[in-house]
């Protein structure tokens, strides 16, 4: 049934394979279509920078990303959009139930956004990387030509490196799903993964290829003979059609704004001002220790699959939280926990049939929460996000802010094909989930919005189990991170933009 | 131990008075879909037994099914009014209960059903209309509402008394935070703050019909082995046969469907979820689904009465009903979470059991040989599920904000706090609840 075909690195985005760690310089233009035809030419002209791996390897690089409305401005036929996923098509910010579940509400709410609802609506993402000192060069590079009459430029969302670390302090990014590039992993298609594995398909973060449950995607197809459809490979799937979606894939940003000095003042007196118990409870949020990113669960004795090729992989993110079952390294609601608490589809990697099938009827565990969270391998995220402010240490955080003090925080990429599956998913469930991992009463430490819920007027608690003790509780932890804005974009692939820039011909 | 029971009132409604209805039945919300407890028509809140109730227009957006996917004429079904509720006790006093306390507001609901007439004996009505769930879920059997909420407050007694005793606390063992914690507990009671009442004797009725039950449904079986031993290979002959021939239905939901359900969801950390569509024609199909859910429901009444249906932790209670002569079944369920996280654990831990039912129903993802792919196909089987749900009108949950996680945790912390037999790592695991 395999019918993939290697992947044509040249028609991917960079991003999807790279992070850009060189170019440390970025900033990304949210524009609105203004002229469609001006927008198609200078998409056909622009630079836009490919996955391919090159002997000397680009000190800068040009992405840009559409919303269904910028699609719609381009003159993509509504026939073709419905081919999109429904979260695409109506948005991350237009429908209640959506921020409802993405924890888009109160001070996050979209009507408090800066872009991205509804009246600031971006119809595409034009991101730009370059290397130190390069950046203002690449920009007025990249804004010749036709962008004046193409663009309506909404904003442009600066970004700063503050030396790989997120604005609290501590390092980001550390852990990334590693990508089945050659397509030599074989998914069960019935059975069960039994232990966790970094490598995940393609499909998860590309579409036009199988995903984690050996299947394609949906994603827009088109007839051979419909408009522009001269431009796209073929939909490996369905051989007679052609496929928009291929080596195109879906990009969820969000600009994340962090209460630097908010997080280390109240970790400083739920410490009674001890730096090293602050820094522990820091850790504790985290799930990674403050100075290098260890994480806070002993390293695995055993290889994990597509753990240790990455930089620091053997340190940093060898490990699952399979020798911690009691929390007490590692609490339950640390952050990278819940988002991605790296389970197999079953539990207690049973050997034999029999024990398998004690599992599958649901019988065999030891522990209290050994099956509450399964197969995180449906689940995985490619994170690319930049920070933006100036630096600030968690020793400088102490101090009150001086007046006008800027605002810091992230601008959060992920990088996925199924928008609701993977980051609506682990944000809804995971994160923003008040009975996450046999929880209750708490919400993400670092991101949780404590909203309450019915019957649960407080979620702003964070447990620590203590090992053969009562759990230390943190109580009325404040909400660190406001959403500022947001939106889905479709990131296409090389030919789905030359589709693009060729729709008025 | 008091064990659930549960009703399924379904009647025809009159056609012209539907919108009329769904504005009585919007009417006793709070948020959409979500039950105001106080309402005045059916005020849920003051029926101390009641776990969860709802009502639901049954309206099938799927009756074109039969016709594309088998050429058979399409069957206009009126739509229904179905009042689904699961309690503690036995349905008979439930019934009276109900017509005792709600009794006008249900004549008042009820209006709407063909058939009706304002002077009827409601609790007889209603029984009359009862259609007996095929296979029946309860979470945890003999977990009453009475339990739930003592169990809920003496865990919200025990942190608080915990949290203002914190630093105390911090420097003791397991068995030293047991201690404390059991003659807090003691003085508590005896103060009249924290009761912890008595297990109601088993009713020896339900008892006797469980053993005869349990022992019952394997002699049929074993009766029955040498004739379905030798139906085998013709029943697998038709199965594989009918394997490849059944045509799946299952485009993307129409968006404005989509929009109507999920505005429904996600208010309370449990969710409903109600879904009908037709089985697929002939007898083949009736009588495998039959004996299946005949079979898992000999499991939900005697293996998966502990906190899980398989895998599955996360459902508070299930049923299937067979309606219309077993041409359709209605699943309705309680849950855990979103509707997303549902949809994956039905494919991810109980893929297998989600098809072994409803792949005998028209439209569901191909499976092979009853148990492989079907809801393993993923987009497909989420869209199938999704055009198949309806919209609760009306949901009550007697314990919003409590997953069936909590309710299992507070039972562990009243079951410990009531010995001082424990080992040191009983006390250990029992301290590590809070």
């Amino acid at each position: 049934m395999n019918m993939a075909s290697s992947v044509d690195y040249d028609d991917v985005q960079g991003p999807v394979r790279f992070g850009y760690p060189r170019m440390t310089e970025a900033c990304y233009f949210l524009v609105k279509v203004k002229n469609a035809s001006a927008t198609r030419a200078w998409l056909a002209s622009a630079p836009i920078t490919s996955a391919e791996k090159l002997e000397q390897p680009p000190k800068a690089a040009l992405q840009v990303a559409f919303t269904r409305e910028g699609l719609e401005a381009l003159g993509v036929p509504q026939n073709v959009i419905a081919g999109f996923s429904s979260e695409f098509i109506s948005g991350m910010a237009v429908d209640e139930n959506r921020s409802r579940r993405l924890g888009d509400t109160g001070a996050n709410s979209p009507s408090n956004w800066q872009w991205g609802a509804a009246n600031n609506f971006p119809h595409a993402v034009v991101m730009l990387f370059a290397e130190p000192g390069l950046l203002d060069e690449w920009k007025q590079s990249i804004k010749e030509k036709s962008w004046q009459e193409a663009f309506e430029q909404m904003d442009c969302l600066p970004t700063s490196d503050i030396g790989g670390r997120e604005p609290f302090g501590f390092v980001d990014g550390l852990s990334q799903p590693e990508i089945d590039w050659e397509q030599t992993r074989k998914v069960p298609i019935n059975g069960n993964e039994r232990e966790y594995s970094n490598v995940v398909s393609l499909g998860e973060f590309l579409l036009g290829y199988p995903n984690e449950y050996g299947r394609y995607t949906d994603r827009p197809l088109l007839g051979p003979v419909d408009r522009g459809s001269s431009e796209l490979p073929f939909a490996e799937d369905q051989p007679s059609n052609k496929d928009l979606g291929r080596n195109g894939t879906y990009l969820v940003m969000r600009q994340l704004a962090q209460d630097v000095r908010g997080f280390w003042q109240f970790l400083d007196k739920a410490t009674n001002s001890n730096p090293e118990e602050r820094y522990r409870l820091g850790s504790y949020m985290v799930g990674r220790v403050l100075a290098d990113g260890s994480p806070l669960v002993p390293l695995s004795p055993l290889a994990i699959p597509g753990v240790g090729a990455a930089r620091d992989g053997l340190t940093k993110n060898m490990f699952t939280f399979d020798s911690d079952v009691e929390g007490t390294h590692c609490p339950y609601g640390a952050h990278i926990r819940r988002a991605n608490p790296r389970n197999a589809d079953i539990p207690g990697a049973p050997k034999g049939l029999i024990s398998t099938l004690i599992r599958i009827l649901g019988f065999g565990n030891k522990n209290l929460r050994d099956d509450l969270i399964a197969s995180t391998r449906f689940h995985r995220l490619i994170r690319r996000g930049r920070e933006y402010g100036p630096k600030l240490t968690p020793e400088e955080a102490l101090q009150p802010a001086p007046e006008n003090d800027p605002e810091r925080g992230l601008h959060f990429f992920a990088i996925n094909s199924n928008i609701q599956r993977q980051f609506e998913f682990v944000q809804s469930a995971w994160l923003m989930g008040t009975k996450f991992d046999g929880l209750t009463e708490e919400s993400d430490p670092l991101i949780g919005n404590r909203s309450p819920v019915a019957g649960c007027p407080c979620t702003g608690t964070f447990s620590i189990p203590q090992s053969g003790a009562v759990r230390r509780r943190i109580m009325d932890v404040p909400q660190f991170i406001t959403v500022r804005g947001g939106a889905y974009f479709f990131l296409p692939g090389m030919s789905a933009l030359r589709y693009l820039s060729r729709l008025g011909d | 131990m008091m064990p659930q029971g549960n009703l399924f009132v379904a009647a025809p409604l009159k056609m012209d008075r539907v919108a009329e209805l769904r504005s009585l039945l919007a009417s006793m919300n709070v948020d959409p879909g979500m039950a105001n407890p106080q309402n005045p028509i059916v005020p849920f809140g003051q029926f101390g037994r009641l776990h969860f109730a709802r009502f639901v227009i049954l309206e099938d957006q799927s009756l074109d099914d039969i016709h594309t996917a088998y050429g058979l004429p399409r069957r206009d079904y009126p739509f229904m009014l179905a009042f689904i509720a699961d309690f503690d006790g036995d349905a008979d006093d439930f019934r009276a209960e109900l017509a005792r306390h709600a009794g006008d507001g249900l004549r008042r609901i009820f209006s709407f059903c063909e058939g009706f007439s304002p002077d009827a004996d409601l609790a007889r009505w209603m029984k009359r209309r009862e259609k007996r769930a095929a296979t029946a879920y309860v979470n945890w059997v003999g977990r009453t509402v009475q339990r739930i909420r003592e169990d809920d407050a003496l865990r919200r007694a025990l942190q608080a008394y915990l949290h203002n005793n914190a630093a105390v606390f911090a420097l003791k063992d397991s068995r030293d935070v047991h201690r404390s914690l059991r003659a807090f507990v003691e003085v508590e009671k005896a103060a009249g703050r924290i009761k912890l009442s008595e297990e109601e004797p088993t009713p020896f009725g339900w008892q006797l019909r469980k053993v005869v039950h349990l022992v019952g449904v394997p002699l049929i079986l074993l009766a029955l082995a040498p004739v379905l031993v030798l139906y085998l290979p013709l029943f697998i002959f038709q199965l594989r046969s009918r394997e490849k021939s059944d045509m799946e239905i299952a485009p993307r939901p129409d968006p404005k469907h989509e929009a109507a359900l999920a505005q429904l969801e996600d208010y309370d950390v449990t969710n409903q979820f109600s879904v009908m569509g037709g089985i697929k024609p002939g007898l083949f199909r009736r009588w495998t689904l039959s004996f299946l859910l005949w079979l898992v429901n000999y499991t939900a009444r005697h293996v998966y009465i502990r906190g899980h249906l398989a895998r599955v932790s996360t459902i508070h209670f299930a049923r299937w009903v067979f309606i219309n002569g077993k041409n359709r079944l209605v699943f309705a369920s309680n849950y855990d979470g979103s509707l997303e996280s549902y949809m994956e654990d039905f494919i991810n831990k109980a893929g297998w059991g989600l098809n072994l039912v409803f792949s005998n129903g028209i439209s569901y993802p191909t499976t092979n040989w009853l148990v492989l792919e079907g809801s393993k196909n993923e987009q497909k089987f989420k869209y199938c599920l999704r055009r198949h749900q309806l919209s609760t009108q009306v949901w009550y949950n007697a314990h919003p904000g409590l997953s069936a996680f909590d309710l299992k945790r507070s039972a562990l912390i009243r079951d410990g706090i009531e010995r001082d037999d424990m080992t040191d790592a009983g006390f250990r695991q029992w301290v590590a609840l809070f």
